[in-house]
């Protein structure tokens, strides 16, 4: 699809989105609550960083939030195994 | 039906009921401690003080998730154990008797000593209650001091600061947190106090505090300064909670010492957290650790072994992440470490083994922004400082928990510091090429 001059599309975080998602890295969370807080669509990153499971919620938007807001860099964006970046 | 006892509230006790409850679906546990809201995130408490998160938010469990553990809970204080008779004796007198016992009653912080330290006005941070009545007294005071060091007094100077408090730091010596940071270290976590508004008084302590009607108005310094002040946050160390099982005759070194099930010299009585000193083969001594993926796997060892599941407690290498200024760092290992006399024993989040006694070389790499300082031997990394960009956290941990070999890239890290970041992803991907490459994405997506 074309690019539109209005709608400006990152063509290179679009295709890394689709390839990758939020992970917590073990041992670093504290269990703040601060990226569950912040999340815009209300998913409980923080339970799923308790159980050190990739975030895999229809809610998520791959925003970046959470990754973002983390005081303790607990989340990072992993590659989807098998995903075609 | 076993009956478990478990004293505190903290990480420890909550996953040790939860182990507890994992394989075991019928067992009474009871859970006795002078805290009797939510289980909360304690590393949480700084970002309530800044403002980042509402009280609600530091909840660690659902309510359904509680509920379903079962749990009878007392809010009372543990004043007396008797391990022979298997009982514990609550203050108010009521006696409860155990099958099994977890101590995990944590630390608490050290007051300070000066003249005038108990006005109305010189605070502690050890709970959320503490936290709530800062807050309280935050929004009447103007000006405040924070003395001490380590990750909580940093929080304290930087949560006052935020929460639009005129926030003074007394360093006792040149430097912040000398126990683990070099000066350099030391020095990037002072610019972005600065940068936060916080004024650094180097070589400064409080001769005494000075109140009216039991009030704290103000300070006299070692300079013959006077500051007025209505607010003094300390946070010169922590101390295990441990005379409940001192005066039960329990073996107790700086905390409860354990053996690698968590058990204490008691029968039938464990001990887990911030309160438990665990030995650790790697160092060939007993440590201990105010962290809190430590005392829930500690917990939740104590809590398996109480139920009658063997299991072994495995110390990881000691590992805490915290915002240091307005840079995030990573401590790992053995760094080193020197004296200071800002602190009068362990802080919480630090752990006894980061300043080991080990000969070693730091290297540094050092950049606009990031700094990553490794402390290596002639075969291996000890220990690591990260501040900053975090990508090399992961490889680090690794490196340093497994004692990996480095003798094939120890001269390229030695001769070309300033390539230090790629020698050691290059060695990374060369051990594990499964792995991709830590949090590439990180920079590229984050907002």
């Amino acid at each position: 699809m074309p690019r539109k001059k209005h709608l400006p599309v990152d063509q290179e975080r679009l295709a890394l989105l689709r390839s990758a998602r939020v992970e917590p890295v073990a041992g670093r969370c504290v269990q703040c609550g601060l990226c569950s807080y912040n999340c815009p669509t209300g998913v409980d990153v923080r339970g799923y960083a308790r159980r050190c499971l990739a975030i895999d919620d229809p809610r998520c938007i791959k925003c970046g939030t959470c990754v973002a807001r983390c005081p303790r860099a607990v989340l990072c964006f992993g590659p989807i195994a098998g995903a075609i970046a | 039906m076993r009956h478990h006892v478990l004293v505190g509230s903290g990480i420890a006790a909550l996953s040790a009921a939860e182990a507890i409850r994992s394989v075991d679906a019928a067992a009474r546990i009871t859970l006795v401690s002078d805290e009797s809201g939510p289980f909360y995130s304690r590393p949480g408490l700084a970002y309530l003080l800044a403002g980042a998160v509402p009280e609600r938010q530091l909840a660690i469990r659902s309510k359904a998730e509680v509920g379903a553990l079962r749990l009878e809970r007392i809010a009372a204080r543990a004043d007396r154990l008797f391990p022979e008779r298997h009982e514990l004796r609550l203050a108010g007198g009521r006696v409860l008797s155990y099958d099994r016992l977890l101590i995990a009653t944590g630390a608490s912080s050290i007051a300070p000593d000066f003249p005038g330290a108990d006005l109305d006005g010189v605070v502690r941070l050890d709970g959320v209650e503490d936290a709530r009545a800062l807050l309280a007294r935050v929004r009447k005071a103007k000006v405040a001091v924070v003395v001490g060091g380590g990750s909580t007094a940093l929080e304290l100077a930087e949560g006052l600061q935020a929460r639009g408090v005129e926030t003074h730091y007394f360093l006792r010596g040149d430097r912040y947190w000398a126990r683990v940071l070099d000066e350099e270290e030391s020095a990037l976590v002072e610019s972005g106090l600065a940068r936060a508004g916080v004024t650094l008084h180097r070589r400064t302590e409080i001769v005494r505090a000075l109140g009216r009607n039991g009030r704290l108005e103000a300070v006299d310094t070692n300079d013959a300064a006077c500051l007025h002040c209505q607010l003094i946050a300390v946070a010169i160390g922590v101390r295990p909670r441990v005379d409940l099982a001192r005066n039960a005759s329990l073996d107790v070194d700086r905390g409860i010492v354990v053996g690698e099930r968590m058990e204490t010299s008691a029968p039938d009585a464990f001990a887990a957290g911030d309160v438990a000193q665990a030995f650790d083969p790697a160092l060939g001594r007993a440590v201990l650790d105010t962290l809190w993926s430590a005392a829930a796997e500690q917990g939740r060892v104590a809590g398996l072994n109480m139920a009658g599941v063997a299991t072994t407690y495995h110390r990881h290498v000691a590992l805490n992440v915290t915002q240091l200024g307005d840079l995030i760092t990573t401590v790992i290992g053995d760094v080193g470490g020197a004296d200071d006399p800002d602190l009068v024993t362990i802080t919480r989040g630090q752990s006894e083994a980061w300043a080991g006694a080990s000969v070693g070389t730091s290297l540094v790499r050092h950049d606009a922004s990031d700094r990553i300082r490794i402390h290596i031997n002639g075969r291996a990394i000890l220990g690591a400082v990260i501040m900053g960009d975090q990508a090399l956290s992961v490889p680090l941990t690794r490196f340093i928990a497994d004692r990996v070999d480095i003798t094939s890239i120890r001269q390229a890290l030695i001769e070309r510091p300033e390539a230090l970041a790629s020698t050691l992803l290059e060695f990374w991907r060369s051990r594990e090429p499964w792995q991709h490459a830590p949090c590439d994405h990180h920079s590229r997506l984050a907002v």
